[in-house]
């Protein structure tokens, strides 16, 4: 199980320039709105035409432009979910589960009654999409997609659309499906959690470009860039001066911080999570004073937003605790940064 | 009221039926010609697009008499494609019942093509994405997947295709002039009477054009009515 993803293709003013790699059948492309990484997954499906490059999965060439391959969508054998579903309008459930299914007429039925018991489907079979839930939409989308016995398969911001509750069931649920499912996955989100339960590979993407490719806990656990640090929710990040080997100063916030690891010479900024901060009781390496300038109260955390003296920039810091009134909570003025959450990215 | 029990018992309805024979000829064939006008320029690159919107929309924005003098240009047996067509296979558009037809498409074809055009337009890319990554064949997704998408476009396109074939006069009646029997349909009676001052012959045609038209915004309402379900009132 492999993929390997290497294009090019101008759209107007944005260049999409992608770059991944990677061995894992499990792969999450993260990247915020407009980043391509939609464009890229519809150039793996075959739906769009990259200007330039190739595009290999689990070693069958789909797209290689030197040597003139082009391999239309209908053959690629990919099952594609797209964020609105894009059940035909027209067609009954049944129909659309059909659609993709080829082979005689008792075929089709057979199969499709397996498919509409298996996605919980029956007794909807006569009903048009629009008569649907979203939930019951997405289940539809579903079983039309492995109908059509797809090798690679490919999840467009599957989740976006829907609210809390439904996106946590409906998540499980196609955990569930893709479990038995032995080709590559491809998920494109700008959902941390999302890519991070459905993926093992991941490859983050920012304006267009590819800035890391690497295992997905590797990447949560160490962003290597601005844009990966970002994208993987840390809230506090600044731009940084290497002080010494193991010393860095984050200009936003005039603080001198010590790591773990040794500062690159090319360091350009330094960021910690905002789980990652502890209350101090006294002095120490990497504890700091901080003004309180705001909290704020989510259902399960206590979220404080703090000013060091004579920044510009607030640092957040967060605490998973029920509420303010917990002891653990209190904010005692003073707040460590252990050294080993202090992020270095380029 | 006598007189005009005189002129219905002695109507000849010939124009009637030239009239609705060349509408639904006409509407049959700008109904594939705009069909498939409409796929290939929703297909097409933007310059291409262009053009050829331009082109296809053109019999719309003209007057008919230019349509029809272009018409007559081609067609006419003393010019090569006319006198070919009267060569070869015996064709003869001008004055007669063809040139009705000609002339008629010609003109509402502008309707079809656009009405066409902008329901396919309006239908959901990622749909036709979808039904080729499910294996569908273009022709497959054309018929199944488009068509009944843009089902109340394409089927108001009709019939104002069919509505502006019925009324034609300009471009026919100066390809196919107004022999009757043969191609004077009601537009052309209700001229030609009006020339000879027989205003109440006219009325009767009028008022038989007033119903065929009540008749078709009646049914074209019924057709985009289900399509506007969905609308809120205003």
């Amino acid at each position: 199980m492999s993929a390997e993803i290497k294009i090019k293709k101008k759209l107007g003013k944005f260049q999409l320039d992608v770059d991944i790699v990677t061995d894992s059948s499990r792969l999450g492309i993260l990247g915020s709105s407009g980043c391509g990484k939609s464009m890229t997954l519809r150039c793996v499906a075959g739906v769009e035409r990259p200007d330039s490059g190739r595009i290999v999965v689990d070693g069958k060439v789909l797209f290689d432009s030197e040597k003139g391959i082009d391999v239309p969508p209908q053959k690629r054998k990919v099952g594609f979910l797209f964020q609105n579903y894009a059940l035909f309008p027209t067609m009954s459930v049944e129909k659309n589960i059909a659609a993709g299914i080829t082979g005689s007429k008792e075929e089709k039925r057979r199969q499709v009654e397996h498919l509409l018991a298996m996605f919980r489907l029956r007794g909807l079979e006569d009903h048009l999409p629009g008569q649907l839930s979203g939930g019951q939409q997405q289940r539809v989308a579903m079983a039309r997609m492995m109908a059509s016995r797809p090798e690679i398969i490919l999840l467009d911001e599957p989740f976006s659309a829907l609210d809390g509750h439904l996106r946590d069931d409906l998540q499980r649920e196609v955990l569930e499906t893709l479990k038995n499912f032995d080709g590559t996955v491809m998920i494109v989100s700008h959902n941390r959690d999302e890519t991070y339960k459905f993926s093992d590979a991941l490859s983050i993407m920012d304006s267009g470009r590819t800035v890391q490719t690497g295992s997905t806990r590797e990447i949560f656990a160490h962003p290597r860039s601005r844009a990966a640090a970002r994208l993987t929710g840390c809230k506090n990040i600044s731009p940084a001066k290497k002080l010494g080997d193991k010393l860095v100063l984050a200009t936003d916030w005039g603080l001198r911080l010590h790591t773990q690891e040794a500062v690159p010479d090319n360091v350009k900024f330094v960021g910690f999570r905002a789980f990652a901060l502890q209350n101090a009781r006294e002095p120490g390496i990497n504890v700091f004073p901080f003004t309180l300038r705001e909290t704020i109260e989510a259902p399960f955390e206590i979220q404080y937003i703090l000013e060091a003296e004579g920044a510009q920039w607030p640092v957040w810091f967060k605490l998973a605790v029920p509420d303010k009134n917990a002891p653990e909570a209190e904010f005692t003025g003073l707040v460590r940064i252990p050294e080993s959450s202090v992020l270095l990215l380029d | 009221m006598e007189n005009l029990m005189e002129i219905l018992k002695g109507l000849d309805f010939s124009p009637l039926f030239i009239s609705l024979k060349t509408g639904v000829v006409a509407t049959v064939v700008c109904f594939f010609l705009g069909i498939f006008a409409a796929r290939r320029v929703v297909k097409a690159k933007p310059r291409v697009k262009a053009v050829l919107d331009g082109l296809f929309t053109l019999p719309m924005v003209l007057p008919p008499t230019v349509a029809g003098f272009f018409l007559l240009l081609i067609f006419s047996t003393r010019r090569p494609v006319g006198g070919f067509l009267l060569d070869t296979f015996g064709i003869k558009v001008v004055q007669t019942w063809l040139g009705c037809i000609v002339a008629a498409s010609v003109i509402s074809f502008p309707l079809m093509y656009r009405n066409a055009r902008a329901a396919f337009e309006q239908v959901d890319p990622n749909l036709i994405y979808a039904a080729r990554t499910l294996g569908m064949s273009e022709r497959k997704i054309f018929w199944r997947v488009v068509i009944p998408s843009a089902g109340p476009g394409v089927a108001s396109g009709t019939i104002l295709t069919f509505a502006r074939a019925l009324g034609e006069y300009g471009a026919t009646s100066m390809l196919a002039g107004n022999i009757a029997g043969k191609t004077s349909t009601i537009a052309q009676k209700i001229a030609s009477v009006i020339q000879n001052g027989d205003y109440l012959t006219a009325g009767v045609w009028a008022v038989i054009i007033i119903i065929i038209a009540l008749v078709i915004i009646f049914v074209m309402n019924i057709v985009s009515g289900k399509k506007m379900k969905n609308f809120r009132r205003w």
